[in-house]
């Protein structure tokens, strides 16, 4: 389970999150809320790339402040640009880079390296250089670097923006699949509409919490859609 | 130099990354004191029959040459003035040998393999407060982003162009300067998420 308790951070004085408190224990959980709401910084809290200014941020009870190691390892991030998070020229090099800082052995990196290509359709690709990988693709090359760290939990920070309905599609569906706590910051609705619970931040606090429809609706008519 | 590997079985694809990496380091320092244009054009022949024994062709070849071509040329043009049109042979000369050794091991090496030598290669800088695992990581981002940063110089280009701001230089610099570094931000956190600890 991820637990915020109390959690606030500022920017330059300025606050983006503001005394956040919930537990994380659905399969399925998605963020939304307008930009600037605020719901990138919470993403960024669970795995403790960014740490509160105040309050706590727990992974199955280990603290992002004083344990990072261990909760990059069970927590997972997927970036809005997988251009940006690739970062080796060769599919098969990127995918063993994760697993290499935590320390797998090289018969492991291989066997998993290789069920990961095969899993999302990459093996033909191992070994050429992902700048020529679709948009879909490279999402899915990604997905995969960070699927084999074999983390409990995966954070996915607008992963179908960048995409063509085509690639959009296929990562929803690889989203879908995953045996994985998926949770999922996106201004898609139709790609959480199923989903366990959906998390809406307006003015940098939680707005709404509840279950998709319930929560879609108040993010709806905040908006001014309805 | 920013060609990338293309598989193979030949000589050179089996051979360790950090003694590619040190022949290509001792191979390119030669070039530079030795002073006979016969021994270079030798040099030159030699390396371009490497391709073909690798594998590759002399297109790979080529396409090691082709991005400098331009700045072969003013560097010709530039001996052949103040010097002599033989110094300017002999100077592109040098460089091209250079570039096809250097395509050479990236053509036949994995960037992880090379990065991996080059780590096992640099301790000795250690006490130089050089940290070797940052070093390669460095490598590697370069190889990796250099076809980004060229993706991201077209898109400022043609936002620019939209503008009407064909040929301004500042124009293209200023956003070019700030996206790379918000770009460099992500990729840091990207790294970071996925547990490096140099």
């Amino acid at each position: 389970m991820i637990e915020l308790t109390d959690v606030s951070v500022s920017y330059n004085d300025k606050v983006v999150l503001s005394e956040v408190s919930l537990r994380l224990t659905e399969r399925r959980i998605g963020v939304i809320g307008s930009n600037g709401s605020g719901k990138s910084t919470f993403a960024r809290l669970l795995n403790g790339l960014l740490l509160p200014d105040r309050g706590t941020v727990t992974v199955d009870g280990l603290d992002t402040k004083t344990k990072a190691k261990e909760v990059r390892q069970k927590v997972g991030f997927v970036f809005q640009n997988p251009d940006y998070q690739i970062v080796f020229p060769l599919v098969e090099e990127d995918i063993a880079f994760g697993m290499k800082n935590l320390g797998f052995d090289k018969a492991t990196i291989a066997a998993k390296t290789e069920e990961a290509l095969k899993r999302y359709d990459l093996w033909d690709h191992r070994t050429h250089a992902a700048q020529f990988l679709s948009g879909g693709q490279k999402q899915l090359l990604a997905i995969s670097g960070v699927l084999v760290m074999e983390p409990s939990y995966i954070v996915f920070d607008e992963p179908t923006t960048l995409l063509d309905l085509r690639n959009k599609l296929t990562v929803t569906g690889a989203i879908r699949e995953l045996e994985q706590t998926a949770i999922v910051v996106t201004h898609d609705l139709d790609l959480i509409a199923d989903f366990d619970r959906v998390i809406v931040f307006a003015d940098n606090r939680v707005m709404a919490d509840d279950v998709p429809e319930v929560a879609i609706g108040k993010y709806r008519k905040a908006m001014g859609d309805v | 130099m920013f060609d990338l590997y293309r598989p193979g079985t030949s000589f050179l694809h089996r051979a360790p990354a950090g003694g590619k990496v040190l022949a290509l380091f001792v191979l390119g320092t030669l070039a530079f004191i030795v002073d006979d244009i016969r021994l270079i054009f030798a040099g030159l022949a030699l390396t371009l029959l490497l391709y073909p024994v690798c594998g590759l062709t002399l297109k790979n070849a080529w396409a090691q040459i082709r991005p400098t071509l331009w700045i072969l040329i003013a560097i010709f043009i530039a001996q052949a003035i103040f010097n002599t049109w033989q110094l300017g042979v002999f100077v592109i000369a040098r460089f091209g040998l250079l570039l096809l050794l250097a395509g050479l091991l990236t053509l036949t090496t994995r960037a992880s393999d090379m990065i991996d030598g080059i780590e096992r290669g640099l301790p000795f800088l250690r006490p130089l407060g050089v940290n070797p695992a940052k070093v390669s990581l460095a490598l590697s981002l370069a190889l990796r982003f250099i076809p980004v940063l060229a993706q991201i110089t077209r898109e400022v280009r043609e936002a620019q162009r939209v503008r009407g701001l064909e040929n301004s230089v500042i124009a293209l610099a200023i956003p070019l300067f700030v996206r790379t570094l918000r770009m460099s931000d992500d990729i840091a956190d990207a790294i970071e998420a996925r547990g490096y600890r140099p």
